[in-house]
């Protein structure tokens, strides 16, 4: 049976169940509904769920296994010489799309049932027959794929029957159990709400498992990796040359010291200007001119980091060209090409203005009023409280905040891919193209890359290094920032 | 208690800013006000900096992007002769032999409107799309019942034409450029005058598919803004419910322990990972693991979900805390139990502030570009418009951000008008969402 | 200076420090303060009473132009400082809220050390040229604020680490550092509890002869002990003002009476 029908299947005894059941509480209390403990809808949900849970688990539990198991049993059948030629995973897929091959066959009439199993790489060209079908096959298929992919049919067909007749059988004795323990006095309404709370907790779990699953790709992905290329070249190398014949250098620093100038100069251009925005909106602007500048800065936060990559690519780029390019208007022949730290930098810079204001304002709003009563009235100037009293009080949280978009910085992506260039390199003018963590991270996985190459899997040990460090900054920032709250709350 | 000193207290200097009067400013005074002035004016710069910064953003993006929404084409009438539609079905190179019809068609135009070429029917076919052959082609085999008769067609020009008419080709420019050069120009000068070629409005950017490199001129985001909204469906069915049941579950049922910590500094840190190692889950999980297809708008989809989440978990519990406790009281008072009060009570009123932290949400996912890189929903592949539904969520494509990025990518220029313009589209709707959040929140916003 | 603590007879009027003539507050459309005249005697205590929201804080923040701060806030009339209108347009609220400084209701040092939180007004209206002097200002408002036994060992100490009397204490020694003539107190023990709050009136009447102190309490108790003169504010009108002694042992206006025996408050 195929899974949809299945799945409707499956609802269609939990709709039964759940009127079963509250007709069966209707009538064990004689029709009066104050007789039962709970609300008679209580009871049905009950029923229903009693077949849903098992029935849903089990068909999840076995969607996720057989694979496995069918894989593991069929990848006994291919011979060593051949894993030796190729790859099991590339024989394995192989298979997949031969035995995928075969069933589309059968549907659409161009092969019977029998014809199939009996087939031989000898008897049949069966990259001709399917490719009939519409399946394009990149090679012969050899005889022992050909039995493999047999074998895979015939387990995933016999599996798919097992697993019907299990996910049926669980939902009917669900349908049973649930009905047949429904009465006037069961109380539906506490399981009904114990088992919604389980699904809360299945859901707040979700965060957990999606940290436990970056976690894991990383770390699984990254240890391949250190396998093929030494950890000590990788983390300490100073140059970055992929090749993807092999013999690559891939040497994490020079993107490192890019991602970092790049960061620093972002902060240099946001860090200044966002906070004196920040200090002019809540301390002095008049509330009109604060009702207008606030959300127009914070628009710049709102629009995608596509849209600054492309603005640093043709607009800033360019622009910085002229002025400082050979042929710009200084004269000074500083700068070769429109990407650049430079460009890359200025421009994030503008993207992470609106996040150092509006955390700088909300901190700067939380220092009490009290503060600027006790310096004012003492005689302070304004920039005087502000300098003097309020900064002072707000530094925990500025930091905070700064180290927040310091590894904002470090973790974007689009606008170093298109504005700061491709060549690595470990160089001091911020004029020179460079190329980052994040968009090395891109560069690798994207195109046909050789996914078991280490020129690929790098990728994952950066990924790794670039959470590592962003990790680090958000965990001491966000405790900065949770211990500034506390204090004035 | 201190009397002994009291008398010393007004020190000199002190007794001397004591004696003056109010009414004159001392110079001291003087400096420390300028200092205020110079502060203040840091400040108004800070902002105009910022307000300024955003004004060239726009500038640059409606200046350069506005031009993808007209497009050249040349009118010309085309006689569909059966005999030769039928022989060129025939040959193996099809679009040749319609090529050869509609620069015959073109000559005639050119001719009728008392235009001297002097160059060969192939150079100046030069003027049109190398997609133009396709178009008749299609529209051929659509209408059979048009054969034997005149059917008049709006084809596209070529790209370095649409420029031209645009002021983004010169003819300076032209000099090294072997597409095209300054005859086509005289040409296409006497055309603009003849009324044979003009710009309209380009329906085909909006709604169309992407095409080749060689073909700015055919390349529309259509089929990806479809792709963006397959994605933001899958987000939106997946990370309302599990975000709103993840809230109600920190923020109403949550026993204060170590789990519940553990959860919460979790979500705080997953809201600030870098966009890119979301992709890296995806592309490990979703494809290398899970075996789901590449490049699919459900993978896009999934891991937009896991992006968003913590952020619809943030604003959602935010919501929930800003119902006041008596309502959970006044219900439970009455003998409803707990998940009764919050699901009956505190989640309705909740509705307009989760609702606007879910809109914000998906505005968000919907401009996110990196993570979409690494599980493959990049390149042309949004060439065609999905079969079905189903198709929609499990053949490839890509997204609007996607696609942009695509465009800025390639080298021929006439992409990045193409590129802006995708972007001004982005932004419209994002703008829009926005909005709406905004008019959600102005209409439902209760004071407590 | 000659007075005798105590004698609140003698303390009666001897000149004039501030007075206000006719003086209106606005908040937004709201009238806070309705045509308050009144003279406030120097070198001796003055107290504001009156139920809370009667504007006597509001009328409070005017006398050293603190409102200027709430953008809704519009003053009118005048108020003289040594016959000198604090309202003119000539005159810089920093130059004068340095002669008339401020105390605030709850106790709020900066989050700094003590000793920088006495020696932030100096600093900034200049009033030091060398380490020296300042050191010496520092240890002379603490003394005169009662605070230099408890804390001259632990000067680099944050101030938000002493006590809440202490607090306050910090607060009224960071006023007098930098000499002002006149110190507003706004309910300065408000925030205290008894004992502290003794320690802080024993305080202000000492202060009493150097400086002239307005004192804005709602306790009656508090104003009869400390203050000589005592201004009775009801619904943003000054009803009555008189010798604190006459004040509650004879009461000219009913609604003084009525507050004083406790029929509302």
């Amino acid at each position: 049976m195929p899974l949809s029908l299945l799945f409707a299947s499956c609802l269609l005894i939990a709709a039964l169940a759940f009127l079963m059941g509250r007709g069966k509480a209707f009538k064990s209390a004689g029709g009066d509904i104050r007789k039962l403990h709970s609300l008679p809808g209580y009871y049905g949900w009950n029923s229903a769920l009693m077949v849903l849970l098992p029935s849903m688990a089990a068909l999840v539990i076995w969607l996720a296994v057989q694979p496995l198991v069918i894989n593991s049993s069929v990848s006994q059948m291919i011979s060593t010489q051949s894993v030796e030629a190729s790859s099991l995973d590339l024989i394995m897929s192989d298979v997949r799309r031969v035995a995928e091959g075969l069933n589309k066959a059968v549907e659409a009439g161009a092969m019977t049932e029998a014809e199939v199993s009996g087939a031989t790489a000898e008897s049949m060209n069966v990259r001709e027959r399917l490719g009939a079908v519409g399946v394009a096959l990149g090679s012969d298929v050899s005889n022992e794929t050909l039995q493999a992919a047999q074998s895979y049919r015939d387990l995933s067909a016999t599996s798919g029957l097992l697993r019907t007749i299990a996910v049926l059988a669980l939902a009917l004795g669900g349908l049973v159990f649930g009905v047949v323990r429904t009465n006037k006095d069961f109380r539906a309404r506490n399981t009904v709400e114990r088992v919604i709370l389980g699904l809360l907790i299945a859901a707040a779990s979700i965060a957990i498992l999606t940290t436990v699953g970056i976690v894991f790709s990383l770390i699984f992905n990254t240890v391949e990796f250190f396998k093929l290329y030494p950890a000590a070249d990788f983390f300490f190398g100073l140059t970055w040359s992929p090749s993807f014949g092999g013999g690559s250098d891939l040497g994490i620093l020079p993107l490192i010291w890019a991602t970092l100038y790049i960061s620093l100069i972002a902060l240099a251009v946001s860090v200044p200007v966002g906070l004196f925005a920040a200090i002019y909106l809540s301390e002095y602007a008049a509330p009109l001119v604060r009702s207008v500048a606030k959300p127009l800065l914070e628009v710049l936060a709102g629009i995608p980091t596509i849209v600054y990559g492309l603005f640093a690519l043709l607009t800033v780029g360019p622009l910085l060209v002229d002025i400082f390019g050979s042929n710009g208007v200084l004269h000074l022949g500083w700068m070769q090409g429109g990407t650049a730290v430079m460009t890359a930098g200025l421009v994030m810079g503008i993207m992470l203005i609106p996040f150092v204001s509006s955390l700088s304002d909300d901190i700067i709003n939380a220092v009490p009023q009290a503060m600027r009563d006790g310096s004012l009235g003492l005689g302070a100037t304004h920039s005087e409280t502000v300098k003097q009293v309020i900064l002072p009080a707000a530094l925990p949280g500025i930091v905070g905040a700064i180290l927040l978009a310091a590894s904002r910085a470090i973790g974007e992506t689009m606008i170093v891919v298109l504005g700061a260039g491709a060549a690595a390199r470990l160089s001091m003018n911020p004029f020179d193209a460079m190329t980052t963590v994040t968009a090395k991270i891109v560069s690798q996985l994207t195109g046909d890359a050789d996914f078991a190459s280490p020129e690929a899997l790098v990728a994952f040990a950066l990924g790794m290094t670039l959470f590592v460090m962003t990790l680090g900054l958000n965990v001491i920032a966000l405790y900065i920032v949770r211990k500034y709250r506390e204090q004035y709350e | 208690m201190t009397d002994a000193i009291l008398p010393n207290v007004a020190s000199a200097p002190a007794s001397a800013t004591k004696s003056r009067s109010l009414l004159e400013v001392d110079s001291h005074t003087r400096r420390r006000n300028a200092a205020e002035t110079r502060f203040r004016f840091y400040g108004i710069g800070a902002v105009l900096i910022g307000l300024f910064f955003l004004v060239a953003l726009l500038w640059a993006i409606l200046s350069n992007g506005l031009t993808a929404f007209m497009q050249t084409s040349i009118s010309i009438d085309l006689h569909l002769d059966k005999a030769a539609i039928e022989s060129a079905e025939k040959s193996v190179v099809k679009t040749s032999k319609y090529n050869e019809m509609i620069g015959a068609a073109l000559e005639e135009k050119l001719t009728a409107a008392h235009i001297e070429t002097g160059m060969p029917v192939k150079d100046l076919m030069k003027i049109l799309s190398s997609g133009a052959a396709s178009t008749v082609r299609a529209f051929v085999l659509d209408n059979p019942d048009k054969y034997g008769s005149t059917v008049p067609f709006d084809l596209l020009a070529s790209s370095r034409v649409d420029g031209y008419l645009k002021d983004r080709v010169t003819r300076e420019a032209l000099a090294n450029d072997k597409n095209l050069d300054a005859a086509h120009l005289d040409i296409v000068d006497a055309m603009i005058k003849a009324g044979v070629i003009a710009k309209t409005f380009n329906w085909s950017f909006v709604f169309g598919s992407d095409a080749s490199d060689s073909r700015p001129e055919q390349a529309g985001i259509g089929v990806s803004m479809l792709g963006s909204l397959y994605m933001m469906l899958v987000v939106l069915v997946l990370s309302l419910p599990i975000g709103v049941a993840a809230s109600i579950y920190l923020e109403e049922f949550a026993p204060k322990n170590r789990w519940t910590d553990v959860i919460e500094v979790n979500i705080a840190n997953l809201a600030a990972v870098p966009s890119i190692v979301f992709g890296i889950l995806g592309l490990a999980a979703f494809i290398q693991f899970a075996h789901l297809p590449q490049s699919a708008p459900i993978v896009g989809g999934l891991v937009l979900t896991l992006m968003t989440l913590p952020t619809i978990i943030i604003s959602t519990r935010a919501a929930l805390k800003a119902v006041p406790p008596s309502i959970r009281s006044a219900a439970l008072g009455i003998g409803a139990s707990k998940m009764q009060s919050v699901f009956h009570h505190v989640l309705p009123l909740a509705m307009p502030g989760i609702l606007t932290g879910t809109i914000i949400g998906l505005a968000q996912a919907l401009g996110e570009t990196a993570p979409l890189l690494l599980i493959g929903m990049v390149g042309f592949i949004a060439s065609n418009y999905p079969a079905g539904v189903a198709d929609g969520f499990f053949s490839p494509n890509s997204a609007m951000p996607a696609q942009i990025y695509e465009w800025a990518k390639r080298a021929d220029p006439a992409f990045y008008e193409r590129a802006w313009g995708g972007i001004i589209i982005l932004l419209v709707v994002l703008m829009s969402m926005n909005i709406l959040a905004i008019l959600l929140r102005r209409k439902f916003e209760r004071r407590w | 200076m000659t007075q005798m603590p105590g004698t609140i007879k003698a303390a009666k009027m001897t000149d004039t420090k501030i007075s206000a003539r006719n003086v209106q507050v606005y908040y937004g459309d709201t009238h806070a303060i309705k045509d308050v005249n009144i003279e406030i005697g120097s070198r001796a205590v003055t107290a504001f009473i009156g139920p809370s929201g009667c504007g006597k804080s509001t009328f409070l923040r005017c006398l050293n132009r603190m409102n200027d701060t709430i953008d809704i806030c519009r003053v009118e009339g005048n108020i003289d400082l040594d016959g000198e209108d604090i309202y003119d347009s000539r005159v810089d609220p920093v130059q004068l809220r340095a002669k008339v400084g401020m105390v605030f209701q709850k106790p709020n040092p900066f989050p700094k050390s003590i000793y920088d939180n006495i020696a932030y007004g100096p600093r900034i209206h200049g009033l030091v040229r060398k380490k020296a002097e300042l050191d010496e200002i520092v240890a002379s408002s603490l003394q005169k604020a009662g605070l230099w036994n408890e804390v001259k060992d632990r000067l680099d100490g944050p101030g938000t680490g002493l006590s809440g009397g202490q607090q306050q204490r910090l607060c009224i020694a960071r006023a007098i550092a930098v000499s002002p003539e006149v110190i507003l107190m706004d309910e300065p023990c408000s925030a205290l509890d008894p004992i502290a709050t003794a320690k802080v009136e024993e305080l202000i009447d000492e202060l009493r002869e150097n400086f002239t102190i307005v004192i804005v309490t709602h306790s009656m108790q508090q104003a009869a002990r400390v203050s000589q003169r005592t201004a009775f504010f009801h619904m943003g009108n000054l009803v009555e003002i008189g010798d604190t002694q006459d004040i509650f042992t004879n009461p000219v206006d009913k609604r003084t009476q009525d507050y004083i025996t406790g029929r509302f408050g």
